[in-house]
C-alpha cells in the first residue's frame, strides 16, 4: 500500500471513541464540519463550547473566522450577515442569550438562512438561574427553526451533522438543543467524525449564484412586504418547515449508512428511531411517557423495570412530527408529557398542547401534562414512577412534580 | 468601450421616497460614490422601506436589511465571509442607517463593530428623528425641535419647548473609538458627500460618516428647501462639515459670516413654536449659543 492510500484509509475511519466533555465533543464536531464564520457571546452553560472553538483557532487547528461579539444579539446578527454572504456559519448560546437573540432568530428564518445554533438549554430569569430546563427553547419555538433535542453526547454529535445537512438543503435554520450541564459539562464516551467522514455526508457549502450577497449578482435581502405578499411568504416558510420532516428522516438514514459509528447506538428496547422520534419500551405499552433530551435517559432506566410502560422521545420538536407521535401513542391507554418547560398562564405545558391538539379526534389515548425539573430541579426515578401512576388518574389539570 | 452598466445609478429611480427627500438624495450619492463592488447592510427606516417594496428593489448592488438595530453586526458578518472568500480587499462593506438606528437602538452594535477594528464604513443619515414611524424624537433630535414624542405645547414647563435633551455627540464618540476616518456633512453638499465616501473607503479600519438629511414632512419644509436647509445648517455652525483623519480635524466648513440660527430655525415648521413665546425666544438664544460654541470648538472661523 502506498503512503497516499494509507493516509486516506485512516482518514476514513472515525476517531476511535474517546471520553470527552459534551462541549468538547460538540466543538470538535463543529470544527470538523468546517463552518467558515463563527460568532458567539459567552453565557453559562454554553461557554465551554465557544471557548473550545476559540482555542482550536488559536492553536492553528481551525480556519474559521471567529468574530467576538459584544452580545448574543450581535452574534446572531453577525452570523446572519455571513450566512447571507454564502458561508457556512455557527453560533451557540443559552437561556437569556437565546431570548436576547429572539428578534434575529425570527429574521434568520424569514430570510431562509441555513444558520446552525447550539442551545445549551437553561431556565429563564426571574429568578435568575443557570441550571437546565427547556424554557429558553420553548420560548422561541415559533421562530421558524428546525429544533432538534439530543439525549446524550453521541446524539448531539449526530444531530449537528443532520442540522447542517437539512438546513443547507432547504434554506432553513436549525437549532440543536443540549441540556445545560447535564450534557455540556459531563464526560462520556463519544465518537467524533473526522473531517473526511463529515465531507462524505456533508459536502462543502456552495450556495447557488444569485442567492447570496455578491456584487457579480446583486440581490436584495430583507425587502419590505405589504399585505399583498407577506402572508404567502410566511406560509411558504411554514410549509417548508413542515415538509422538512421527510428530509430529516432521509438524511438520518443516510448518516447512519455513511458514518454508522457517530449515530447514537441502538439500545435493546428501542423499537423506532428515525431522526424525528425514538420509541423505547414494550410493544404494546399501557402507558407512554413523552419527553425531550437527556431526561429520556432517566426515563429509560425506569421503563426497564416496568412491564407495560414505554418512552417516546421527541428528537425534533419543530417541525412537529405529529404523525410519528400519534402512530406510537395510539395503542397506549395513557400518556404523560413530561416537560422541563412551562407556558405561563396556559392550561398545559407547551409540548403537551401540541400533542393534545394533534391527538384530538384522532386517537383515544388519554394524555396528561406534567411540568418537571424547572431551573435544574432533579427529576428522580421516584417522580417518574409517581407520574406513571398519576397518568391513570382522570383529572386532566396540569401538574407540577418536583 | 463604455460600460453602460456602470453609468446607471446604484440606487434606481422609482423608489417610494418623498419628493425632495434628503435621505434618498444622500444615499444615492453615497451608493454612486461606492460603486457596484460594494455590499450594503441597511437598518430599518425610511431608506429601507422606500427602496425595497417587495418584490421590487431600487438597489443595483448587493443589499441586505435584517433589523432596525443590527446593520453593524450584519456588516461584520459580511466582512468575515468575504475574508474567507479572500475578497475583503476588493469588495467594500458598508453599514448604514438612520439616526435612530445609529444614535439609539443600534448604538451598542456599532460600538462593537468599531471595537473589532473592522474595515467597514458606517453611514448615518441623520434627519434628527424617527422619520419612518412618524417623527418621534431620537438621541439626534436637536434642542427645541417639536417631534411627535417631544411635541411643543402650551404649558409653562420646559416640556412646552419641544425636545430639551442635548443632541448626542456621535462624532466625539466615533473619535473616542480611535477611528481613522470620521466625517460629518449634510445633504446640502452632494459633492462633499461623494468626496468623503471616496476618501473613507481608502482608509484602513472602521470609518464613520454622518450626513444631516433634511426631512420634508418631518421638518415641515417644502421639497425645494432640502439643499438650502442642508447648507444653512452648516453655515450657522449647528451642523458643520468636518473631516477627521487619524483623529485630526483636517477639513471643516469655513464660516466667515455665520448665518444666524433664527433664520435657519424660522424656515422650518418643527421650530416655528419657538418664535411665538418668550420662553421660545430664550431657546433660540440658547441654540445660537450652541452654534457659537461649535464655531469656537472646531475653529470654523479660522
Ligand atoms: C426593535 C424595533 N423597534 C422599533 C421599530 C420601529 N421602527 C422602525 S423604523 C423606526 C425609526 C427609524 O428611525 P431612523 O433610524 O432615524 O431612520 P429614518 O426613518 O428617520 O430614516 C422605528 C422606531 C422597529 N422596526 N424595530
Ligand atoms: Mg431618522
Amino acid at each position: 500500500m502506498n503512503k497516499k492510500s494509507q493516509k486516506s484509509q485512516t482518514s476514513q475511519k472515525s476517531q476511535t471513541s474517546c471520553i470527552l466533555e459534551g462541549s468538547q465533543a460538540i466543538a470538535q464536531t463543529i470544527n470538523n464540519i468546517k463552518p467558515t464564520v463563527i460568532s458567539a457571546y459567552p453565557i453559562t452553560p454554553q461557554t465551554h463550547i465557544v471557548e473550545d472553538l476559540a482555542k482550536l483557532k488559536a492553536d492553528g487547528k481551525a480556519t474559521y473566522e471567529y468574530v467576538r461579539a459584544e452580545s448574543e444579539f450581535a452574534a446572531a446578527s453577525i452570523v446572519t450577515g455571513a450566512s447571507a454572504t454564502g458561508e457556512r456559519v455557527y453560533t451557540a448560546t443559552s437561556s437569556q442569550g437565546l431570548i436576547l437573540m429572539a428578534e434575529v432568530l425570527f429574521n434568520i428564518a424569514g430570510m431562509r438562512l441555513p444558520v446552525v445554533l447550539t442551545c445549551a438549554n437553561r431556565g429563564l430569569s426571574a429568578p435568575i438561574t443557570i441550571w437546565n430546563d427547556h424554557q429558553d427553547a420553548m420560548t422561541i419555538r415559533d421562530a421558524g427553526w428546525i429544533m432538534l433535542f439530543a439525549e446524550n453526547h453521541q446524539e448531539a454529535v449526530e444531530q449537528h451533522l443532520l442540522a447542517y445537512k437539512v438546513a443547507e438543503n432547504l434554506g432553513l435554520p436549525a437549532m440543536v438543543n443540549i441540556d445545560g450541564f447535564v450534557l455540556t459539562h459531563t464526560y462520556e464516551s463519544v465518537n467524533i467524525p473526522t473531517p473526511a467522514q463529515v465531507k462524505k455526508f456533508l459536502p462543502a457549502y456552495k450556495p447557488v449564484k444569485g442567492t447570496y450577497l455578491n456584487p457579480e449578482n446583486p440581490v436584495t435581502f430583507g425587502a419590505f412586504a405589504t399585505p399583498a405578499h407577506y402572508m404567502e411568504i410566511r406560509q411558504e416558510l411554514h410549509n417548508a418547515l413542515v415538509n422538512s420532516q421527510e428530509l430529516i428522516k432521509k438524511e438520518y438514514n443516510n448518516l447512519k449508512k455513511a458514518i454508522p459509528e457517530i449515530i447514537k447506538p441502538t439500545e435493546k428496547a428501542t423499537k423506532i428511531n428515525n431522526g424525528l422520534v425514538e420509541y423505547y419500551g414494550p410493544k404494546n405499552p399501557k402507558t407512554i411517557l413523552i419527553a425531550l433530551g437527556s431526561l429520556v435517559g432517566t426515563i429509560k432506566d425506569v421503563v426497564d423495570s416496568e412491564s407495560d410502560v414505554g418512552v417516546l422521545k421527541i428528537k425534533c420538536l419543530r417541525p412537529f412530527p405529529e404523525k410519528e407521535i400519534l402512530d406510537i401513542l395510539k395503542t397506549a391507554k395513557h400518556a404523560a408529557v413530561m416537560e422541563k418547560a412551562i407556558s405561563l398562564g396556559a392550561t398545559n405545558g407547551p409540548m403537551a398542547m401540541d400533542i393534545k391538539a394533534g391527538a384530538k379526534n384522532k386517537i383515544d389515548t388519554h394524555i396528561k401534562s406534567y411540568v418537571v425539573g424547572l431551573g435544574g430541579r432533579d427529576i428522580t426515578k421516584q417522580m417518574i414512577k409517581k407520574i406513571i401512576k398519576d397518568a391513570e388518574n382522570k383529572n386532566d389539570a396540569i401538574k407540577f412534580i418536583g | 468601450m463604455k460600460n453602460t452598466k456602470n453609468n446607471k445609478s446604484m440606487l434606481a429611480p422609482g423608489h417610494r421616497g418623498c419628493a425632495g427627500c434628503g435621505e434618498l438624495l444622500a444615499a444615492r450619492t453615497v451608493a454612486n460614490a461606492l460603486g457596484p463592488n460594494t455590499i450594503i447592510a441597511n437598518g430599518t427606516g425610511c431608506l429601507e422601506v422606500t427602496t425595497t417594496p417587495y418584490p421590487q428593489s431600487a438597489w443595483r448592488m448587493p443589499w441586505i436589511h435584517s433589523l432596525f438595530e443590527n446593520a453593524a453586526g450584519v456588516a461584520s458578518g459580511i466582512l468575515a465571509a468575504l475574508k474567507q472568500q479572500k475578497k475583503d480587499k476588493e469588495i467594500k462593506v458598508v453599514a448604514q442607517g438612520g439616526d435612530g438606528g445609529t444614535f439609539d437602538i443600534g448604538f451598542g452594535l456599532i460600538s462593537g463593530m468599531w471595537e473589532r477594528g473592522e474595515n467597514i464604513l458606517y453611514v448615518c443619515y441623520d434627519n434628527e428623528a424617527y422619520a419612518n414611524t412618524g417623527m418621534q424624537a431620537s438621541g439626534a433630535t436637536p434642542w427645541g425641535s417639536s417631534t411627535t414624542t417631544t411635541p411643543a405645547g402650551e404649558g409653562q414647563t420646559i416640556d412646552a419647548i419641544g425636545s430639551h435633551q442635548r443632541k448626542k455627540d456621535m462624532i466625539a464618540i466615533a473619535l473616542a473609538h480611535g477611528l481613522n476616518y470620521v466625517a460629518q456633512t449634510t445633504a446640502g453638499f452632494l459633492s462633499d458627500i461623494e468626496a468623503k465616501v471616496k476618501k473613507a473607503v481608502t482608509m484602513e479600519g472602521p470609518a464613520y460618516i454622518q450626513i444631516m438629511t433634511p426631512c420634508i414632512p418631518g421638518w415641515k419644509i417644502s421639497p425645494d428647501q432640502t439643499l438650502a436647509m442642508g447648507r444653512m445648517a452648516a453655515k450657522t455652525g449647528l451642523y458643520p462639515q468636518l473631516e477627521y483623519i487619524n483623529g485630526e480635524l483636517v477639513n471643516k466648513t469655513k464660516i466667515t459670516k455665520p448665518i444666524k440660527v433664527g433664520e435657519y430655525l424660522n424656515a422650518q415648521g418643527r421650530f416655528k413654536h419657538l418664535f411665538k413665546t418668550e420662553q421660545g425666544k430664550e431657546q433660540i438664544k440658547y441654540i445660537q449659543s450652541l452654534a457659537d460654541a461649535n464655531i469656537k470648538k472646531y475653529g470654523l472661523d479660522k
